[in-house]
């Protein structure tokens, strides 16, 4: 589902951001992507939304090398990936509901569907009853539930989390983690950046650790995280 | 390195729209996205309302003078075809020596007819039309001169105002006046007007623009962290650009019809002083408003400035605002 070949970032003012990165991802597969901070996980991610672009290699997703597609394409690319943000990126002017709804407004879909979509979207993450308030109303884990429920709205085949369970008590992240279980066992690939080393450990989840931008870790090994 | 993942179904369905739901959601869209910036110009009235009479005032201005010109033209036309050269004749000129000339004149290919006007004729009419007949009774001798009236062959001030220079050179004429000068005077100073209009226009015109790209690029900078959202789950530039558009036709639209209404009001205000003075002068003269046609001119022209206004704005700042 997302396939990196030899990818490498290289900023312009000359930081190594990634270097030569080769790694496969599969349908269904869900994924830890690790490192300290400034190790390369928000540029992978970045590339990935081709919110920046590599400076080498290839890179698939969903099928399609997205590492030269025209900057018009762009909208459509990020159509099939659902991201999850740390600060969650809503809309404080409108409702739960509308703010679920957006991905599929962009897309153009009926407002019936629309409707049909969001609620069920909603119903996944629990928050049904909640649909009609503003989401500066709800907590913290709940605003986070919010952007789930927006990510995967539009039914992606790839999500990406970025420190989705940061501001939470392991309570609430068991969760979040369980909702992305659910989510992959249905097909979508599910890659979640974390620092958060406890995490890693509770969920034997194939694991990608990067430092200095080099791939120093692949696979299912928790040793000496 | 890479095992297979765990429970691989046949993959999450990727939403298929067609091309029919998906015109209809666009023009949906348009739909909410024009009532949405409408909506969102009423919740801050005020500055709306300011925008919004800096655009009606700069456009006012020169169609407010483009119609007082207009009307100063209706008020002139008809004028300059009657065009004519009256020739005084010197105190020697015999009235059958002015008769002469005047048949004389008459058989030129650049004179339509002449009339001649004797001294006593010239009297005759003067005490009529001034009611001063008493005192001239007084003077004993008629003070007034003979006068051929000439009228051109041709419409143009300019050949009336050869004719005048040519009539002016014979020995009988003691002088030669064309009566349609002052009309020429008047139509330099309309065109002097309408050119000083076309320039206010493109002036003001430009200022309306700056507004208004300064208004939407305030708009785009207040809503910042929305345009990285809806990028983030795949909003087209267009999308993007969508509200900002609406914006500035709203803008150009609102503008236009206040500033029509700025004008209607100022000639209802001059409408009583001019029929007064047109009273006077036992004139049917009528103010003229801006009519249909330049009215709708007016409107389509404003609609299109807000639209190339919010479109250079959007241009120049929503390429700026990307996510990372």
């Amino acid at each position: 589902m997302i396939s990196l070949q030899k990818v490498s970032k290289r900023y312009d003012n000359g930081r190594e951001a990634l270097v030569n990165l080769n790694f496969e991802l599969a349908p269904g597969e869900m994924v830890f992507l690790t490192g300290h901070s400034g190790a390369g996980k928000s540029t992978l991610l970045k590339l990935i939304m081709l919110i920046e672009r590599p400076s080498a290699g290839q890179m698939l997703v969903c099928g399609q090398n997205i590492a030269h597609i025209p900057r018009s394409a762009i909208p459509y690319h990020r159509r099939q990936i659902g991201m999850v943000h740390q600060h969650h990126h809503l809309l404080f002017d409108r409702t739960v509901y509308d703010n679920v709804a957006l991905p599929l407004l962009i897309a153009g879909f009926s407002p019936r569907d629309t409707g049909r979509r969001v609620r069920a979207a909603l119903d996944k993450v629990g928050l049904l009853d909640k649909e009609n308030l503003n989401p500066a109303t709800l907590s913290g884990g709940e605003q986070q539930r919010v952007g789930i429920a927006r990510a995967v709205v539009n039914k992606p085949q790839v999500l990406i989390a970025d420190e989705p369970t940061g501001n939470l008590d392991p309570e609430l992240s068991a969760e979040i983690m369980d909702l992305f279980d659910q989510f992959a066992q249905v097909g979508t690939t599910v890659l979640i950046a974390t620092h958060d080393v406890g995490l890693i450990h509770r969920y034997d989840h194939r694991l990608l650790a990067l430092h200095n931008g080099e791939l120093i870790r692949d696979g299912y090994d928790r040793e000496h995280l | 390195m890479n095992q297979p993942a765990p429970n691989v179904s046949k993959g999450a369905t990727v939403a298929r729209v067609t091309w029919r739901q998906r015109f209809d959601r666009w023009r949906e869209h348009h739909r909410d996205v024009a009532v949405d910036s409408l909506r969102r110009l009423r919740a801050t009235p005020l500055p709306t309302l300011m925008t919004l009479l800096v655009i009606a005032i700069a456009l006012a201005l020169p169609a407010g003078l483009f119609v007082l010109i207009k009307n100063v033209q209706t008020l002139s036309e008809g004028w300059d075809g009657n065009a004519q050269v009256s020739l005084y004749l010197t105190a020697k000129t015999s009235d059958a020596q002015g008769r002469a000339l005047a048949t004389q004149l008459a058989e030129r290919v650049d004179v339509k007819r002449t009339a001649y006007i004797s001294r006593e004729r010239a009297l005759e009419e003067f005490k009529e039309q001034s009611g001063l007949g008493d005192i001239l009774q007084e003077l004993g001798e008629n003070p007034l001169p003979a006068v051929i009236v000439v009228y051109p062959a041709h419409d143009t001030l300019e050949q009336a105002q050869k004719l005048r220079d040519d009539l002016a050179r014979k020995t009988e004429v003691d002088e030669a006046q064309l009566d349609a000068q002052w009309v020429q005077r008047l139509y330099a100073l309309l065109a002097l007007g309408e050119r000083l209009v076309l320039a206010l226009s493109i002036g003001l015109g430009l200022a309306v623009l700056l507004v208004i790209v300064n208004t939407i690029r305030l708009g785009i900078e207040n809503r910042r962290d929305e345009i990285v959202i809806v990028k983030l789950v795949g909003a087209t530039d267009a999308y993007v650009r969508r509200p900002f558009l609406y914006t500035g036709l709203w803008y150009g639209l609102g503008g236009s019809l206040i500033a029509l209404l700025l004008i209607q009001a100022l000639l209802l205000w001059l409408d009583g002083p001019v029929q007064a003075v047109a009273d006077l002068y036992r004139s049917t003269f009528a103010l003229a408003g801006l009519g249909l046609g330049t009215g709708l001119l007016t409107i389509v022209g404003s609609v299109l400035v807000g639209l190339l206004g919010a479109a250079l704005a959007v241009r120049q700042h929503l390429r700026a605002i990307e996510p990372g």
